[in-house]
């Protein structure tokens, strides 16, 4: 896809080469600093990711966590960071679908949060249920098929934190893009560890299923588009000459 | 990060049951009334009763346990009943609110000579009511204390006269999704079934309870009868029953039909076999963030229950 947009495109990393400064004007009124309509998105946004935080604080000072909070907090820290990364997922189709490319912006962002809330649900898991006991937290990702999978979907998620930066992008070049490729493999890891995780009730983990299936089937599709194109533009070419 | 709050209410800030059961007394008594007022509205906080009907004349029993109860609003707000929602929480406290207990028949059949329909009031009519404040350990490894108030499972079986071939005795959850709304769905196959051999069933510990706290039962923890036999995971002891049926082969528990390979017919509590999604050595006695006690064995009723299984391998009859 020939995108040029600087945050998608690893190489052209310089802000000072892609965006000139205007040539100075010492003639000009003075420039009123106008707020970017993108800014007040991402500010929103990170206020937004921050909201099911903020509930499990209030929850805990209000004492209204249910009788079994720990397991409660689990809950919600999974379901979060299912939603960070699904959200994270979601950027590249509304930028396609309403043409606002500088969405982009919000992508490493909700993919942060994703890290941030994964990392409260591990927690839950190291203190909650296993309370710091390293044997029974190995017996338990050797022997639960869905506590490995997540435990490989935190892992994932770390790796890709860890390289969320101008300097990983840099020194990775290309091989950035394919291993953050892997933001696929971790929201699939994600519905399989909660569809294992659940008693009886698959609505929730089908739900997040079949959002799975929508954002990855639109990939394919596209995909798909493009080599149907360039094939059709290749014979179109071989017709010509 | 552990920050570990104290439980809301303090076993020593409880006030005891014979103060507690006097408590009118105390508010008439005229000298005493004013301080008494204050006294009497602190016992029901304390206790956080749900304004439910009261029991009459409910006799305490030697097989209680001397535990501390969990608080009345803890037992009606974490509980798992797929029919109001599914999962473990206060859904069923919240979709419960309209369920009406009356009418309500409940039929008795099968390998017995005395089948019978009755309605419930008829049903316990006969017995004594008795408290019976048990453990219970939920499979999902929590646990709480309960008061329950039942009747000895045992008189409802020798009021049937079982036949000779009866060795079990299944039970079923009233199917009407007017009142329960998730038996539209198809999260469990309704209507919930449960049962026991009939041993079991007939062993002083197993009972049907009709209330909580010296009330009768909230709609959340299966008003208007409900199995309770303490050395079981939770699920076993079935909630709103309307069919008491005996039969010759171990009937098809609905956990059982669902996950075969999770829960069994016994469901005994035991925390040497684990499910296999997570480990049954331990469980949070409710509320609380950590498992704070160990599981013991049979929920702490070996001594009077495991004569029950001599010789049985518990592992593969889990």
């Amino acid at each position: 896809m020939p995108t040029r947009f600087r945050a998608s495109t690893p190489e052209w990393t310089s802000g000072a080469i892609s965006e000139p400064a205007a040539p100075a004007r010492p003639d000009a009124a003075p420039r009123v600093r106008r707020v970017k309509p993108i800014t007040l998105v991402r500010v929103a946004v990170f206020l937004a990711a921050l909201i099911p935080a903020a509930r499990l604080v209030w929850g805990f000072y209000t004492n209204d966590l249910t009788a079994n909070p720990g397991d409660y907090i689990t809950d919600q820290t999974g379901t979060w960071t299912l939603g960070m990364l699904f959200s994270s997922l979601s950027i590249t189709p509304l930028r396609r679908f309403t043409g606002w490319n500088e969405l982009i912006k919000l992508r490493r962002m909700l993919g942060l949060f994703a890290f941030f809330y994964a990392v409260l649900h591990m927690l839950t898991w190291v203190v909650f249920i296993h309370y710091f006991e390293v044997s029974f937290m190995v017996e338990d990702v050797v022997k639960r098929p869905f506590i490995t999978v997540g435990m490989t979907v935190f892992v994932i998620l770390f790796s890709l934190a860890l390289t969320s930066n101008r300097f990983a992008i840099r020194k990775l070049g290309r091989r950035w893009q394919s291993l953050h490729r892997l933001a696929y493999v971790a929201a699939i890891g994600g519905v399989i560890h909660f569809w294992w995780l659940v008693k009886a009730d698959i609505t929730e983990p089908r739900r997040w299923a079949m959002g799975l299936a929508v954002l990855l089937g639109l990939r394919v599709w596209w995909a798909y588009r493009k080599r149907a194109s360039s094939r059709a533009s290749l014979q179109r070419a071989a017709a010509r000459t | 990060m552990l920050i570990k709050k104290a439980p809301d209410i303090r076993s020593s800030e409880i006030t005891p049951k014979s103060v507690y059961l006097r408590r009118r007394e105390f508010i008439q008594g005229s000298a005493a009334a004013l301080v008494a007022a204050g006294f009497g509205s602190l016992a029901d906080d304390a206790l956080a009763q749900g304004g439910l009907p009261k029991l009459p004349n409910v006799k305490k029993s030697p097989l209680s346990t001397t535990e501390p109860p969990s608080a009345y609003e803890h037992i009606t707000s974490y509980n798992n009943f797929y029919e109001f929602a599914p999962g473990a929480g206060d859904g069923p406290k919240k979709n419960s609110t309209k369920f009406k207990a009356t009418p309500w028949t409940i039929e008795v059949d099968g390998l017995c000579n005395k089948p019978a329909k009755y309605n419930l009031e008829d049903f316990i009519k006969p017995y004594a009511l008795e408290e019976r404040i048990y453990r219970f350990r939920c499979v999902e490894a929590w646990s709480f204390v309960i008061p329950w108030v039942g009747i000895p499972l045992s008189e409802f079986i020798k009021r049937a006269e079982p036949q000779g071939k009866a060795q079990f005795v299944e039970f079923t959850t009233l199917h009407d999704v007017a009142r329960f709304p998730m038996q539209r769905t198809d999260v469990l196959e309704w209507p919930y079934r449960e049962g026991l051999r009939l041993d079991e069933a007939n062993h002083p510990l197993s009972i049907m309870a009709v209330g909580l706290y010296g009330e009768v039962l909230p709609a959340q923890n299966g008003a208007p009868i409900r199995l309770m036999v303490p050395w079981k995971y939770g699920f076993k002891n079935i909630k709103s029953i309307v069919r008491m049926r005996f039969v010759d082969k171990p009937p098809r528990n609905t956990w059982q039909a669902m996950a075969p390979s999770e829960y069994g017919f016994y469901a005994n509590v035991n925390p040497t076999v684990d499910h296999p999604r997570w480990s049954q050595a331990r469980e949070k006695r409710l509320p609380s963030f950590i498992a704070n006690r160990r599981t013991e064995m049979f929920n702490g009723y070996a001594d009077q229950v495991q004569g029950l299984y001599a010789g049985m391998d518990l592992r593969r009859n889990f």
